[in-house]
């Protein structure tokens, strides 16, 4: 119960809260302007600025002519108009495969599949897919409708098949995805693991407001297809000072977001606070964490990782996506190659459990703060 | 009584079906029999039967409700728009009772039919329709047979499809985005694309544009705007909607225009693609060759509408039904959905009924599920290029003489492209790499290094004409 009041009641820390923490991102500088933003507003922002710089980008999904389900688009088709961002049906593959048309041509298309859930049916057309359309996909749930066809076999495999004489470099597909306390089946999914499974896209994850408009900014205008996934739960949550201007984060570049010398902890999205809370405790017991924000996924920074790694002897992978053949066993056996000599304990992972994302029994299927406590003193302690 | 109350309480449900339902009259003459009471099972409700009325009033208090001041109104603001109401319960037939018409010019022997509507072709046009259908098919003749001999691992012919093939595409500007599946390489061919350079996309070898990646007839032209082939049935239908959009947006005189066959029109990125179409009102021609057969698969086993036209409607799509196998009308038809398009902004279906004379690919043996004589007729009797021939003659534009220079042409340039792709070396083995990503990532690069490290030690496993 107190885990899921503090599921609840989680918030983004105050900068500077936590002291060797650096959950907030460090990207702007103090000078600049900045705004205290949510997740929904930054990525909202990011959206606007992408859509001023280029004339030739184009928003739209399911609902998003009105702001979208999560805000996010607000204020998009009244500024850039009806023919730039718009309301498709409802249909994944048809947004993504549309999108695909479009980034072929040259656009910038982003694309919303309302949940990462429904990508499925647009999975065969991201394989084939161009690069840089982004699709507003609501729920990562939805997204999997588009996964089947459209993303997996059309947009990933675009420009290789066409011997780089076409791409969809415009295409960025946008979704939220994981937990948000009652989300059930099919309003909580991760399904981060599949894409990072086709070579050809990019995935990317950010874990914070200033993040997530810089990481966005990034994969808008990558030359690649980018899946691009959004903590759902941190819509509203996340809060922090976001810079106003127009930034980029680059992409697969892992971020060491709180330093340490007994373990590394390496996670994306909302998980990270949650691990932080770890570490927190954690240090109350004398045990020094290192946690890495990894960001992007595929191409994923390796080498970050693997110095961590190096320095610290351990490793503790969370994601909430199911552990059996979840993003963390990458990461794990790549560390493994890598680090063998150097590894004191075995890789940990404490990550959802294999089951459809339950209901009733969402606190028991989550990699909690005290999972993650648990896994790292037996990890210290092997 | 039971008996009595059981019609009557299906008349109750009836009654309420009909003053609030609007069901489709199957007749125009029924219609304006709307304010008489319908006859045949309903006409209990005529009878003076106590229970009877009692439904009549139930069914006045109800028809009061939420409907307009005038009482004898039989129209309603549902969102979506207003719509009639019809006291009689019916139901959509499921097919019209006659099956669309297919739209020729040309009758099976070539003749031009009195009052054919049609759009006229130059000589030159002409010309080169009736030739590069032919280069189509000896291409075709030539390449399957290389694979039969094992110079090639694969291939698929287009026979019995070349006038699809090659009329669709003179009826297009070379500034419309083609689409295709893997059945139309006479667009490329219509547009330059060289006998060498087919070849060289068979063959995988080092001047393929695809840089041997693909499976033979997976061609892609930037140049020629034609987008690869990629075998995965139907996808490529949205992506020449999102592609048509992107030229509405432009400004460009141009349209999408993909193709797709029987089997295509199942899947579901077809409705997919349709509804958007009709939703964004983009510039897309969507062109069915319905052949009858999606590898083994017939058309009845496909689909129970009456073929692919009748589904445009379904989606507010305009749509036409050809006689694919008709040079003249394929054009005509193409021309005139390319005009509507670009002009009104908006997607048309073309079903082109034609015949898959050869086998899906030579991983395909058809006789095992249709008859050879079946096959025979229908590339015999109702070839296209014979058809085609005969008007083109009929015009003084053709002869026995042009038509055995051309055929030994085509026969010399195609050993020779054969000869050359064949013996042109496979690309670099670091285009294996390449184009994944605009730049390769580091797992791409180390990968490569591993790769060639085992090509070191055991040179053996890999075949030797892949450059390193």
């Amino acid at each position: 119960m107190a885990s899921l009041l503090g599921r609840f009641c989680r918030k983004l820390v105050v900068p500077g809260s936590a002291h060797g923490s650096r959950m907030i991102s460090t990207t702007a500088c103090d000078s600049e302007a900045v705004k205290s933003l949510n997740l929904y507003s930054a990525i909202n922002q990011a959206l606007h600025i992408a859509l001023e710089t280029d004339p030739r980008s184009y928003v739209f999904g399911e609902d998003v002519g009105f702001g979208g389900v999560f805000r996010c688009t607000t204020g998009l088709a009244e500024r850039f108009g009806k023919n730039r961002v718009f309301n498709t049906p409802l249909c994944e593959q048809g947004i993504v495969g549309f999108g695909i048309g479009l980034a072929a041509m040259g656009n910038r298309a982003v694309v919303e599949i309302q949940f990462a859930d429904y990508i499925y049916p647009a999975f065969d057309q991201v394989k084939r897919v161009f690069p840089t359309l982004e699709f507003d996909f609501s729920t990562a749930e939805f997204l999997i409708r588009g996964f089947n066809s459209q993303i997996v076999n059309e947009a990933a495999k675009f420009r290789y098949r066409s011997g780089n004489q076409f791409n969809c470099g415009g295409l960025t597909i946008r979704a939220p995805y994981g937990a948000v306390g009652h989300g059930g089946h099919y309003h909580s999914q991760s399904p981060e693991a599949f894409f990072c499974h086709v070579p050809g896209i990019k995935v990317v994850i950010p874990r914070s407001p200033r993040e997530a408009k810089g990481l966005l900014l990034s994969s808008i205008r990558d030359p690649n297809p980018v899946v691009f996934f959004e903590p759902k739960w941190l819509y509203r949550q996340a809060v922090e000072e976001v810079p106003e201007h127009d930034y980029m984060i680059p992409l697969s570049q892992a971020e060491v977001i709180r330093e340490g010398n007994d373990i590394t902890l390496v996670g994306w999205g909302a998980q990270l606070t949650v691990m932080e809370q770890a570490c927190l405790d954690a240090e109350k017991e004398g045990i020094s964490c290192e946690l890495i924000d990894l960001k992007t996924l595929l191409p994923w920074d390796k080498e970050t990782v693997e110095a961590s790694v190096k320095k610290t002897g351990r490793l503790l992978i969370s994601h909430e996506a199911p552990v059996t053949g979840g993003f963390g066993a990458e990461i794990s056996a790549t560390i493994l190659e890598r680090c063998f000599l150097k590894l004191e304990a075995p890789v940990s992972r404490v990550c959802g459990l294999d089951t459809p994302f339950p209901l009733v029994f969402e606190p028991f299927y989550m990699p909690t703060k005290n999972k993650i406590l648990d896994a790292i003193k037996s990890t210290v302690n092997y | 009584m039971a008996q009595h109350l059981k019609s009557s309480s299906k008349s109750i449900l009836l009654n309420i079906l009909r003053h609030n339902i609007g069901f489709s009259s199957p007749s125009h003459a029924s219609r304006h029999l709307r304010h008489n009471l319908p006859h045949g099972p309903l006409t209990t409700r005529l009878s003076p039967n106590p229970i009877t009325r009692y439904c009549n009033t139930m069914v006045d208090t109800l028809s009061s409700i939420g409907s307009h001041e005038d009482t004898n109104s039989q129209v309603m603001d549902f969102p979506g728009g207003k719509v009639a109401f019809t006291p009689e319960i019916h139901f959509i037939s499921e097919s019209n009772e006659e099956r669309v018409p297919c739209y020729r010019v040309l009758d099976d022997n070539g003749q031009q039919l009195t009052n054919s509507q049609f759009v006229p072709v130059s000589k030159e046009i002409a010309v080169k329709m009736y030739s590069d259908m032919v280069t189509l098919q000896m291409m075709d003749n030539i390449f399957y047979e290389a694979q039969r001999q094992g110079r090639l691992s694969f291939y698929a012919t287009a026979f019995g499809e070349e006038a699809i093939n090659i009329a669709s595409a003179a009826a297009l500007s070379p500034d419309d985005v083609i689409f295709p599946q893997y059945r139309e390489p006479g667009v490329l061919l219509w547009r330059g694309f060289t006998l060498q350079e087919f070849a060289n996309q068979c063959f995988g070898n080092k001047s393929d544009y695809g840089k041997g990646r693909q499976m033979p007839v997976h061609y892609g032209s930037n140049k020629l705007n034609y987008f690869t082939v990629s075998a995965t049935i139907a996808t490529q239908l949205p992506n020449a909607v999102g592609a048509a959009y992107s030229l509405k947006m432009d400004e460009k005189d141009a349209c999408a225009v993909t193709f797709f066959g029987d089997g295509g029109s199942s899947e579901g990125d077809f409705h997919a693609a349709l509804n958007f179409a009709a939703v964004m009102e983009a510039p897309v021609l969507f062109i069915c060759r319905n052949n009858g057969w999606a590898i083994s698969t017939p058309t009845s086993d496909q689909f129970r509408s009456d073929g692919v036209v009748v589904k445009g409607r379904a989606y507010g799509i305009r749509s036409i039904r050809v006689d694919g196998n008709d040079a003249l009308a394929m054009y005509s038809a193409v021309h005139e959905a390319r005009e509507m398009a670009i002009r009104e902004h908006r997607p048309i279906l073309i079903e082109a009924l034609t015949y898959r004379v050869g086998h899906h690919s030579t991983s395909d043996d058809s006789t095992r599920y249709r008859s050879a004589d079946e096959i025979e007729w229908w590339n015999k009797a109702r070839n296209p290029l014979s058809r085609f021939r005969t008007w083109v003659e009929s015009n003084g534009w053709w002869s026995d003489e042009a038509e055995s220079d051309l055929r030994s042409k085509i026969k010399k340039e195609m050993l020779e492209a054969i000869r050359v792709a064949e013996k042109t070396e496979k690309p670099n083995l670091n285009h294996m790499f390449s184009d994944v990503y605009d730049v390769p990532p580091l797992n791409l690069r180390e990968q490569e290094l591993l790769v060639r490290q085992a090509i070191k030690s055991h040179p053996q496993d890999y075949p030797s004409d892949v450059p390193l």
